[in-house]
């Protein structure tokens, strides 16, 4: 199964490399990203009857920590395969991707969700390490698909300054490799995350503390916290909008779990709260940057772009904060954010479309001109800013109920970010959906089941948790303890 | 060998590196910045095999051989090739001027130094005293990444900055496993390939490869 989930997107990469222009490469795409999520669901199956596994002799590990990454990225490739059927067919009838293009944004694409899914399921810390910096890679030039001189200036930046930061990361990991190698023995064996967590209470606690400043530094960076998300908002918003879904909606997410991975590992060395205070800190002024950056923006993408900065910042002051109501808070984040701001991206995309601008100002009456994508954006935007009762709402409860607890001094400045966000949302989306519809909007056939499947998830998971995620929720938290 | 001469050796080949790298940060010709960074590959490569001969491990034979195909011929090569092809005669820029960067880096060394002597404390093998010229290399790429305003010479400092952690790899653990230096070899080899083809977008868009005008994306007020 696990072979199955990893080879699918590597040969779809490969086919699509070849006939990616065709007709039909859309629907291979959509095929490819099925298969993969049909196979991850049969993976979590597996993981939810038998508990978690080893496979590919150590190589690959499954816990209830990454399983439910891996569907959730399986998951949103495919809708974001669905949507970017039509999305990418208008941008061609357009003229602004050739025939190698979309037959380059097409095997990048796929390349994208593989390395991605690598990343989840390897237990090498080294080549967890090198499937972040390949999807990276394989996303610069899609970021510049478009070849405008903006859109270059923005791959450039994401590929120098992610490039850049995840160089730290792998000092940190050869910092994390020398304490290993002096209890584990040198080889590969040393850097296996089932290994090193066995262990971890007799790796030296110093060289741990220095790894860990470089592995957040690092995989901080890919996160987008603030001072280290300069790239974020211009890669998110260059790029086709199908690119920015994934890359909002998943990317971050798979960042942000090496992250954890490697808290763990310091947390069971050091026995103090020192990772998780670097984190909380990198996560609260992420919340408060963002919130207010909100408020200035004019491109609607470059908008829902900070706001995935504020979203990450939660999360990472969730898990740094620790104790089992905010990890679970952080884990229910990382899903229902990821949900829920791909679909917005999704009618972010058909109404720039429509309007061909991603001018806030030029969008206007998307209620009359297009219901689903008006609706959309508004229950989308609903769910991001927190109000119940979608699954956001419940996330963020939950970690502030735990922050009154063991931080109550934080609590008004979480407050105050969030509130920032909320009005600044509010105030920007408000015009968008309201008012007659202009004369240059064009209607436009959109892809419904996207958006809806996503904002229907948000919605039940806020209402009602299903059993088995509320078990694997459980695990993650006695795991990451 | 004698292990206090083998210690030698690699100091002296560390110091090299470290002095390479600070020629890039003084080198204003995009040519010899090229020469340069083909020069420390090249210690860093001589400097693995020794340590693979000297502690016996043999994999690091591969990772030598690896650095000296990929640093020392590939890449140099690549970028000849582009910079010939893109006709870049030009100096470099450097946003700060070279004596201040030089004392800089010469900050950043120290600073590393202080960094890795925890670190240097707890090793036994005998390249320990290098891991902090290997954190300075890191140092000193990224200040070149700074300091230098064009493309062609943001690739080199990030290049001298992967040379550095593969240095920092070599002289910390004896070497990462193989399985993630082949991947981080393929990273860097695919890495080359993407700015190869970015230089020619930034090139044909903006008419030159200074990043200055790349300044468009900035928040409106």
């Amino acid at each position: 199964m696990l072979l199955i989930l990893l080879g699918v997107p590597l040969c779809a990469s490969v086919v699509l490399a070849f006939v990616g222009d065709r007709k039909f490469a859309p629907e291979i795409n959509i095929l490819g990203s099925a298969a993969t999520f049909a196979a991850g669901t049969g993976l979590a199956l597996e993981v939810y009857l038998q508990g978690p596994m080893l496979a590919g002799g150590k190589f690959f590990f499954v816990d209830a920590f990454n399983v439910y990454l891996s569907v959730l990225t399986a998951f949103v490739s495919m809708t974001t395969a669905i949507f970017s059927r039509r999305y990418m067919r208008r941008e061609r009838e357009h003229g602004r991707v050739g025939h190698v293009g979309m037959r380059f944004y097409h095997a990048m694409f796929q390349l994208f969700i593989f390395a991605m899914l690598l990343c989840l399921l390897t237990n090498n810390v080294g080549v967890l390490w090198i499937a972040m910096e390949l999807a990276t890679l394989s996303t610069v030039l899609l970021v510049s698909l478009y070849r405008t001189p903006t859109a270059i200036e923005a791959a450039w930046k994401y590929f120098i300054l992610c490039g850049v930061g995840i160089a730290q990361a792998l000092f940190g990991t050869v910092l994390l490799y020398f304490a290993a190698e002096k209890v584990l023995g040198e080889g590969g064996e040393a850097l296996l995350w089932t290994n090193l967590s066995r262990v971890s209470g007799s790796l030296e606690p110093t060289v741990l503390s220095l790894a860990f400043v470089f592995l957040m530094v690092g995989y901080g960076t890919k996160v987008g916290l603030v001072p280290l998300h300069n790239w974020l908002p211009d890669a998110h918003s260059e790029g086709p909008t199908p690119i920015s879904a994934v890359l909002s909606g998943l990317l971050l997410n798979i960042a942000l779990y090496a992250l954890v991975r490697c808290k763990v590992l310091v947390d069971g060395s050091t026995h103090t709260h020192q990772a998780g205070n670097i984190m909380m800190g990198f996560g609260l002024l992420s919340i408060i940057v963002a919130a207010f950056s909100l408020l200035r923006q004019k491109d609607i993408k470059r908008m829902f772009s900070y706001s995935s900065i504020e979203h990450m910042g939660i999360a990472t002051f969730a898990f740094g904060l620790g104790g089992p109501i905010a990890t679970f808070g952080a884990l229910l984040h990382m899903l229902v954010h990821s949900l829920a701001k791909s679909a917005i991206f999704f009618t972010v995309g058909h109404a720039s479309q429509m309007h061909r601008s991603q001018d806030m100002a030029r969008i206007k009456g998307l209620f009359k001109g297009n219901p689903l994508v008006g609706w959309g954006l508004m229950f989308g935007v609903m769910a991001i800013v927190g109000m119940p009762p979608f699954g956001i709402f419940t996330s963020e409860f939950l970690i502030l109920t735990a922050t009154m607890k063991d931080a109550p001094y934080l609590t008004p400045f979480l407050l105050l970010g969030l509130g920032v966000a909320f009005a600044a949302l509010f105030r920007k989306v408000q015009p968008m959906v309201a008012g007659d519809v202009p004369s240059y909007q064009k209607p436009m056939k959109v892809a419904h089941l996207p958006v809806l499947l996503h904002l229907v998830l948000v919605l039940v998971i806020g209402l009602y948790m299903p059993d088995f995620l509320n078990s694997w929720f459980h695990t993650a938290v006695e795991l990451l303890k | 060998m004698n292990l206090h001469i083998a210690a030698q050796i690699n100091s002296f080949l560390a110091a090299l590196v470290l002095l390479t790298a600070f020629g890039m940060l003084v080198q204003k010709r995009i040519y010899g910045l090229i020469h340069l960074f083909a020069w420390q590959g090249l210690f860093l490569s001589l400097n693995t095999a020794i340590v693979g001969f000297v502690a016996n491990k043999h994999h690091l034979y591969i990772s030598s051989v690896l650095t000296l195909s990929l640093k020392v011929f590939v890449l140099p090569y690549i970028l000849h090739v582009l910079i010939h092809r893109l006709k870049i005669r030009k100096e470099v820029e450097t946003v700060v001027n070279i004596p201040m960067t030089m004392m800089i880096g010469i900050a950043l060394v120290i600073f590393s130094y202080h960094l890795m002597a925890p670190i240097r404390e707890l090793s036994t093998l005998i390249t320990r005293s290098t891991l902090a010229v290997a954190l300075a290399t890191v140092m000193l790429g990224l200040l070149m990444m700074i300091t230098r305003r064009h493309a062609v010479t943001q690739i080199i400092g990030f290049l001298a900055l992967e040379n550095g952690l593969f240095f920092a790899a070599t002289s910390a653990t004896y070497g990462m496993p193989l399985v993630v230096e082949l991947g981080v070899a393929l990273d860097v080899l695919i890495a080359a390939f993407i700015f190869g083809i970015f230089f020619f977008h930034i090139h044909t868009t903006f008419d030159s490869l200074d990043v200055e005008q790349m300044a468009k994306l900035k928040e409106a007020g």
